[in-house]
């Protein structure tokens, strides 16, 4: 039922359509990370698709707000776990279809308009495990770079990482199957019962 | 006070860096339960992995370091005033040394003050104690969990809710049952029952402080304890949300007396990353210890 996968970045709509839900996935090369105010800024401002400085077609945007110390060639992320995917459901599906994104990471799944968005675009969701700051860390090879960082600050900027066997599960496809989905509906039935609500 | 403030970034190291002891053994118990080559035994390999990792290399257990919550109770004689601005000192301090990611945020002009500090930031609740010692327990409150908590007004239609604990325990399961995996289970979760909605958000995160073994003062409250968490555990939502058969490690209720005409009931939530430590100093001779 799951299989372990090994992803290079970035990816093509043919390596998403070979993807399917339970798989466990190893993510390999680079990836961004964004969250609340990335986002909204990616969505509201026509200037900012010409203004992002990293190719994001095909990579995997992870929704991650880091800890990052200051080296002196650059930064080194000390923890780099994921954040809550549903606060960004307003925006995802437009970020998808605007910037060629083929995989969205985060934690805790999200909803109706990102699946949708996902099936016509050929995208996924990796659910990471939320809380393993450190474990992750250490899979993120190089900070490369970063965008916002002074604007945004250092948990909302975009920053470039290289990462090598990144760890995840696949919890949405590119054909409209969510665990999320499956999960919340088959605990709401359990909850009516225990409830006596039915 | 250079000896308080030292000890309270200690406090802060302790709390950001190494999950207490029961909670530990708890994720331990929760991974013997669920199946082989599951998602759920999988998920608390790493989580207990990451756990050993970051008692080892000192850095924090989760990037997000949350709000942190201060229930400090101060020997007579002590000024307040004074320690609060230790404690504002330390926080800044343990910002930069531990590190902790900065995360108070002006509402107004959207800036992070960079150093955890602002309005109301971190959060304290302070009050007098007959005893010698300065107690202080720390509490880093992740926002992902924080911000599935639930505030229910008994009686509710919609969930068939009486004023009654059996009206709590339906609050507690749906509660969970919106939260599914959002903010990173298996949970503990901290009830507050009471007059107003400030008194029960309050004492819903009180319960925080309390360890998983221990039990409730009263039988009746610690059956219904018991009770809830069973029945969360019936709901398959499992570690992280993807299944399985530890969604909760714990249940702990705090009652207030309430006005005949409320009945209020908060919903808490902690991630299975629950940060907190102790910190007990002496006034006379800056003597202090620091557990979780």
């Amino acid at each position: 039922m799951q299989e372990k996968k090994h992803i290079q970045l970035p990816m093509t709509e043919r390596d998403v359509l070979s993807l399917r839900v339970g798989d466990i996935v190893f993510l390999n090369g680079k990836i961004v990370t964004g969250r609340d105010k990335i986002h909204k800024l990616l969505c509201s401002d026509t200037k900012a698709r010409q203004e992002v400085p990293f190719n994001l077609k095909g990579t995997v945007l992870y929704h991650c707000g880091p800890i990052m110390k200051k080296t002196a060639g650059g930064f080194e992320c000390v923890a780099g776990g994921p954040t809550t995917s549903m606060r960004l459901e307003m925006y995802e599906s437009q970020v998808i279809s605007a910037y060629g994104l083929r995989g969205v990471m985060g934690k805790g799944g999200m909803g109706s308009a990102t699946l949708e968005a996902m099936k016509a675009h050929g995208c996924v969701y990796f659910q990471a495990i939320g809380g393993a700051a450190v474990y992750l860390s250490k899979r993120i090879k190089k900070v490369i770079d970063v965008w916002k960082l002074e604007e945004f600050g250092m948990t909302e900027a975009m920053w470039l990482l290289d990462v090598v066997d990144f760890p995840a599960i696949l919890t949405m496809d590119a054909c409209s199957k969510s665990l999320h989905e499956e999960i919340e509906k088959q605990s709401s039935d359990i909850f009516r019962t225990l409830a006596g609500l039915r | 006070m250079r000896e308080l403030r030292n000890a309270i970034v200690e406090l802060y190291r302790k709390a950001a860096t190494s999950l207490p002891q029961d909670i530990e053994e708890g994720l331990r118990r929760s991974l013997e339960k669920e199946k082989k080559n599951s998602s759920a035994r999988a998920v608390l390999s790493v989580v207990l992995e990451n756990t050993s990792l970051a008692r080892e290399t000192g850095r924090p257990l989760c990037q997000d370091t949350g709000v942190p919550v201060f229930f400090v109770k101060i020997p007579v004689g002590q000024s307040h005033r004074k320690i609060r601005q230790e404690i504002i000192s330390a926080t800044r301090a343990a910002t930069r040394r531990v590190p902790l990611r900065p995360n108070a945020v002006d509402v107004l002009t959207e800036k992070n003050s960079g150093e955890n500090t602002g309005i109301n930031f971190p959060i304290l609740y302070f009050e007098e104690t007959g005893g010698e010692k300065l107690v202080m327990d720390l509490i880093l409150k992740g926002a992902g969990s924080e911000n599935i908590g639930q505030l229910y007004k008994l009686p509710d239609a919609g969930l068939k809710a009486e004023r009654d604990l059996e009206g709590v325990r339906k609050c507690v399961l749906d509660a969970v049952v919106r939260a599914q995996g959002k903010g990173c289970p298996p949970y503990i979760i901290g009830v507050g029952i009471g007059a107003s909605k400030d008194q029960v958000t309050m004492s819903a995160k009180a319960q925080f402080l309390r360890h998983l073994d221990d039990t409730a003062g009263s039988v009746v409250l610690s059956t219904r304890e018991k009770r809830i968490v069973h029945d969360i555990n019936q709901l398959g939502i499992g570690p992280m949300g993807l299944g399985g058969k530890t969604t909760a490690l714990a249940v702990k209720i705090g009652v207030n007396h309430r006005h005949p005409a409320s009945y209020f009931v908060d919903v808490s939530f902690m991630c299975w990353a629950d940060r907190r430590a102790r910190l007990v100093f002496s006034f006379h001779n800056s003597q202090f210890t620091i557990h979780n």
